[in-house]
């Protein structure tokens, strides 16, 4: 019943990091084995000249999900997101990816791995700029081995996901900043990875085109439903996107949870300030705070019977659904009256067909204009039309007053 | 009067003969083995600039001076200073030290790149290999003649070696520089994929310093014409050895012939391999 983006967390895992460490310097070893390791990264970089990136991290990632690992410049999550495929070398820990520890790899089993099981996006998108499109596109490929026919081919269908179809013989330099992240997207999907690792990939965009990439690798995941790690300073990017987000300050992460958990209940001060001006509008989702209707009505009942349904449970409207609980449309009570005036035998002629729904995974504001229109609840359906719940309309507003107030009272 | 003390002296000189008596004795086979391949490369090279037609030469000169610099007149001039040298009666001349000095950009060429890329790859290797590199080139250039004379007797092969020593510099520096400056997100762009060291160099390094590398290459090949003059010294001939003959003579407008025939070739070099260069770097950033 309860609708939110939690990962289901009973699912398989696919990374599993604990206890990871990265010191950048010379003293890394000396470090971690005194209780210098405890202090601020200014105290260890004062006394010590070495830079905590990352302290004592753990935390898994199921299959499918979507990972967002958020933390303002310098929180150590560029550098963590790299260690997972170790560009950069952890100083400590384990990072499992299946079951396999990753940090025990051989040079041979990393490039392996790199080539087949990750793929990575980057904030300065990181292209070839002597190679076309379509040459970044396969890069993936080439460096496997593959065929160029059958790289091509493959490079060739990721360009059109992300539809810079006609742009294959171009440099990146002719292209946009939007469209070369574009590349930078389809060079990574093109291996077919499991794990999709994503390093402030939007950052660089400007905020019309961030917003309309972040839409369009929502639907890619849809399609796709990769393993995602992404990385990101913006809340706002974080909370759109994320399952579930890990938020990260001083090389540590100090909270993870799923959107609507780290407003409604940061773990510190450090998370009560990022979030403070995060509104609830764009948290909230209607999967979020629909509720159960006390009654349905169904399509073989008469329209007496619907008429005491109604009457049962006080309310002058009912949503009419199929025999598995297809949404049909709205009976309301001023309708049911006159088809039993008129004698009317069925409930077919009582309903409206279109009434407003929305699906679970919409924002608060993005449910305004359906609001606005709407005198009666709106119906939440999934994707195949079946009804899930409905919204009053007075329980969006009052839903986004209490999430304000919820952390305003702290 | 002050005098810098005895006990201080460095018979450094002394000590560079001995070592190249040493050298001398015990790699001769292999120094005969290395101007044997040299002379062979160099007589091939001149026996073929000296093979093909005069006005095809001309004619090649000016359509890729031509098509590279995209202005037909600059094809035109650069006919027209190789027809001048044909007329001031040093075409033969000419193609003898052009043979030289492509056999030496050849050759700095294969020994450069590869240095410049260790170097590239090896901070150690940077900081040895860079003064030794600086010496080279503040080095008089006199000063490599009698090594070379030394080690291949007097001819072709030691002017060969010699100009080899004076322009390999600059290639080996800018192969170095090129790799170095590109942009580190690229590469690890490249490693993410799993992208082997090799793969990295051949597929996104070496690409991508080639422009810098052009730079290098023309730079090599104007010093190494530049060496041709000192070279004759040894026995090269061509252009250089008028040069030398019209000032043992005190000859002013034989000198001055020979002389501006350099400058020429010099001209048509450099253009041609500069504009190639700038083309290289364009197409990088279309």
């Amino acid at each position: 019943m309860e609708y939110n983006n939690q990962a289901d967390q009973t699912g398989e895992i696919c990374v599993e990091v604990n206890g990871l460490w990265k010191i950048f310097g010379k003293k890394a070893g000396e470090i971690l084995n005194s209780d210098i390791r405890f202090e601020s990264k200014e105290a260890i970089l004062e006394k010590t000249g070495n830079v905590m990136a990352v302290r004592d991290v753990s935390f898994s990632v199921t299959r499918g999900e979507f990972f967002v690992i958020m933390g303002l410049s310098g929180s150590g999550k560029s550098t963590l997101i790299r260690m997972l495929l170790r560009l950069i070398d952890s100083t400590r820990g384990s990072i499992r990816v299946n079951g396999a520890d990753i940090l025990k790899y051989s040079k041979k089993q990393l490039r392996s791995f790199r080539r087949h099981t990750t793929g990575m996006v980057f904030q300065y998108f990181g292209l070839f700029p002597h190679r076309t499109v379509l040459d970044n596109v396969a890069y993936g490929l080439k460096v496997r081995g593959v065929s160029k026919e059958e790289r091509y081919a493959s490079a060739q269908e990721a360009v059109e996901t992300v539809g810079l179809r006609g742009w294959e013989n171009y440099h990146p330099s002719a292209l946009s900043g939007g469209m070369q992240q574009r590349v930078g997207i389809a060079r990574a999907l093109t291996i077919n990875p499991e794990i999709l690792l994503m390093d402030e990939p939007f950052s660089g965009l400007d905020p019309l085109i961030r917003r309309e990439m972040q839409d369009e690798l929502i639907e890619l995941q849809d399609k796709v439903q990769k393993t995602i790690i992404f990385v990101t300073h913006d809340l706002h990017e974080a909370l759109k996107l994320g399952d579930r987000i890990a938020i990260m300050r001083d090389g540590k992460i100090v909270q993870i949870g799923a959107p609507e958990d780290v407003i409604t209940s940061p773990a510190d001060d450090y998370v009560r300030e990022f979030v403070q001006d995060a509104s609830p509008a764009k948290v909230l989702t209607a999967g979020g705070i629909m509720e159960q209707p006390e009654a349905l009505l169904y399509e073989w009942q008469g329209p007496k019977a619907a008429l005491h349904t109604l009457r049962d449970i006080k309310e002058d409207y009912a949503f009419m659904v199929s025999r598995n609980r297809h949404l049909l449309g709205l009976v309301t009570l001023n309708r049911l009256k006159t088809v039993i005036q008129n004698d009317g035998s069925s409930l077919n002629e009582a309903f409206e067909p279109d009434p407003p729904t929305t699906s679970p995974d919409v924002i608060l504001e993005d449910l305004f204009p359906t609001a606005a229109e709407a005198d009666y609840p709106i119906a939440v359906v999934d994707e195949d039309g079946k009804f899930m719940g409905e919204i009053q309309i007075s329980s969006i507003f009052e839903n986004m007053i209490q999430g304000k107030e919820a952390h305003a009272d702290e | 009067m002050s005098e810098f003390p005895r006990f201080l002296n460095i018979p450094l000189a002394d000590w560079i003969d001995s070592f190249m008596d040493w050298v001398l004795i015990s790699f001769s086979d292999v120094f005969d083995a290395i101007g044997h391949v040299f002379l062979m490369m160099l007589l091939n090279i001149e026996r073929f600039f000296l093979w093909v037609p005069w006005w095809l030469i001309i004619a090649f000169v000016g359509i890729l001076a031509w098509r590279v610099m995209h202005k037909w007149t600059m094809g035109v001039v650069m006919a027209g200073l190789l027809v001048l040298i044909g007329s001031f009666g040093y075409w033969k001349m000419a193609m003898m030290t052009l043979a030289l000095t492509t056999s030496a950009v050849v050759v700095s060429l294969a020994v450069g790149i590869p240095i410049g890329i260790f170097m590239a790859k090896s901070d150690l290797a940077e900081t040895i290999i860079r003064p030794i590199l600086d010496a080279m080139q503040t080095m008089p250039s006199f000063v490599y003649l009698i090594p070379a004379l030394m080690l291949f007797g007097l001819g072709k092969v030691p002017a060969l070696f010699a100009t080899l020593i004076y322009a390999v510099p600059p290639v080996i520096r800018l192969t170095n520089v090129g790799i170095r400056q590109v942009s580190k997100d690229t590469i690890e762009a490249a490693r993410a994929f799993g992208a082997s060291p090799r793969q990295i160099l051949f597929d996104v390094q070496m690409p991508l310093a080639v422009p810098s590398i052009m730079v290098g290459i023309n730079q090599t090949t104007m010093m190494a014409l530049a060496m041709v003059v000192i070279a004759s010294m040894i026995g090269a001939r061509g252009l250089g050895l008028e040069v030398l003959l019209a000032i043992n003579r005190i000859e002013v407008g034989r000198g001055f012939e020979a002389g501006l025939c350099i400058v020429f070739l010099a001209i048509i070099i450099d253009r041609i391999t500069n504009a190639l260069a700038t083309q290289q770097q364009k197409n990088l950033e279309s």
